[in-house]
């Protein structure tokens, strides 16, 4: 089967369930690395991020009875390859009205591969504030082998080893009509 | 490469469709945050080059321009005409292929003469932005005085606006006009009669109207548009005194009152007060006119963005 960009869809390797459980062990993590919610700032990195990290949200201050700190990157600005891509894209809003000084920041975005738009996000943060620290988790870790920074997840729903031509596709409710988890691969 | 709302020269607004201005507007919201931040700088433009080259003397646009351009970490250059070679004879297009030879990814100019832009855009790699020429258009003005309305009224589409003033000499109210037509508003226009051109409806095809006196413009509008008298542009007699056309045109309180109760009022600056303008109005909270300054700087940035690559937001 393929998509409407003429991609060959390959396997699905996560349902809704396996989202929901995934989000949620992600979420027991995050407060347990950090002894609770308290100083916890989740950051959603636009867009696949931010319905993901919102998620995280309402999932810690289930377990803890205490809602962390929340807000929006948008990496446009800040990308290393606006000079190369053709046309400049499309920019949105950054919404970080709470000061991350001192806070413990989560980056959290649905697919880690190269480890650039995570750089992107770190230095766009930088220009905000100094957090005590800054963590990274992701829904899918596309494997080290792909990474072109020094830069590794602390948090991995999980680790799906694939070749360039594959592509991952989270499909969230926000934004798709399903959610899962595909690999496609291109012709 | 021509992705939608992509245009590389930003001439005016006469050529730009409503999607394209919408876009542009809406890029300019998202830039606006920068703006409030307390490191105001973004690493966007990074080692490119703009240059400001104004034939004509500008303080709030020029500055608005270098501020936008140092905000996104561009290397900004102000040229001004004192400081030129056209004092020493140069011809513009010289001027033009000089500064090209340097390689600039942006040229924002503004000139005393209509289509000088345009001339540029036609030999210039750059990409040029037009920041006022002549009579003629002051896109950036229109694009910043439009955010600050939808700011305030969230919507263009219906709303009466009425420009009032030196509508003839006004590269402001031309780019407003097209502007506020192509989305949607209704406009009209009023002024002393030698200023005001009646066959001014050529300009748009429809949602113009020339009005005979500034009353019946400004009743029931919900934005009101003054423009400044550009006493350097007057070498014939347009009217007889400053006094007179402060009578008869100004915006005082009691002219406000015929507007809707919660119209706005907007002065492209520098304001002439106690002519076009009393001082009570201007100091009034229906006076959005340090807004507009306040959106010119991310109008300008969204203007530079684009100009040198970027694709507009949606929504």
């Amino acid at each position: 089967m393929t998509d409407e960009y003429g991609l060959i869809e390959k396997s699905k390797i996560m349902d809704g369930a396996r989202m929901i459980r995934a989000v949620s062990r992600l979420a027991s993590e995050i407060v347990e690395e950090n002894h609770g919610a308290k100083d916890l700032y989740i950051v959603g990195i636009r867009r696949r991020g931010v319905p993901l990290a919102e998620r995280l949200v309402a999932k810690i201050e289930e377990l803890e009875g205490e809602k962390p700190l929340y807000g929006i990157i948008d990496i446009t600005l800040y990308r290393d390859d606006l000079s190369t891509v053709g046309a400049n894209p499309i920019v949105n809003r950054t919404e970080l009205s709470a000061d991350i000084e001192d806070k413990k920041i989560i980056l959290v975005d649905d697919v880690l591969y190269t480890g650039r738009t995570i750089r992107a996000a770190m230095d766009q943060l930088m220009d905000f504030g100094r957090p005590s620290k800054v963590q990274l988790a992701v829904l899918i870790d596309r494997g080290k082998e792909h990474r072109e920074l020094p830069i590794q997840a602390d948090y991995i729903g999980k680790t799906v080893p694939t070749k360039k031509a594959e592509i991952i596709k989270v499909m969230l409710k926000e934004y798709d009509d399903t959610e899962a988890v595909w690999i496609y691969e291109k012709p | 490469m021509n992705k939608p709302f992509r245009r590389r020269d930003l001439l005016g607004i006469r050529n730009l469709s409503a999607e394209e201005i919408i876009g542009i507007l809406n890029t300019a919201e998202n830039f606006r945050e920068i703006n409030q931040r307390e490191i105001k700088k973004v690493p966007t433009l990074r080692g490119k080059t703009v240059i400001n080259l104004f034939f004509e003397n500008s303080t709030r646009t020029r500055t608005s321009f270098e501020l936008a351009a140092k905000r996104l970490s561009a290397d900004a250059v102000n040229i001004s005409v004192a400081s030129s070679s056209v004092t020493k004879g140069e011809t513009l297009i010289d001027t033009a292929m000089n500064l090209d030879a340097m390689s600039p990814d942006c040229i924002v100019v503004r000139h005393g003469s209509a289509g000088v832009p345009h001339q540029l855009a036609k030999v210039s790699k750059a990409a040029i932005v037009n920041a006022g020429d002549g009579a003629n258009e002051h896109p950036t003005q229109a694009l910043l005085d439009a955010m600050t309305i939808r700011e305030r009224k969230g919507n263009i589409e219906g709303l009466e606006v009425a420009i009032i003033g030196d509508i003839l000499h006004s590269r402001v109210a031309r780019s407003n006009i097209h502007l506020l037509t192509k989305l949607g508003a209704k406009v009209r226009v009023a002024g002393p009669k030698t200023l005001v051109p009646n066959d001014f409806a050529y300009l748009v095809e429809n949602n113009l109207e020339v009005c005979p006196n500034v009353e019946t413009a400004i009743e029931n509008a919900d934005v009101v548009m003054i423009l400044r008298i550009q006493s350097e542009r007057q070498d014939s007699a347009f009217f007889p005194t400053l006094r007179e056309y402060s009578i008869h045109y100004g915006l005082t309180n009691e002219r406000l009152e015929l507007a809707k109760k919660d119209a706005i009022v907007l002065h492209p600056g520098p304001m002439n007060r106690g002519i076009e303008i009393s001082s009570d109005v201007a100091d009034s909270s229906r006076s959005l006119i340090l807004d507009q300054v306040k959106y010119g700087v991310a109008v300008r940035m969204a203007v530079l963005y684009l100009a040198t690559g970027g694709a507009a937001s949606g929504e």
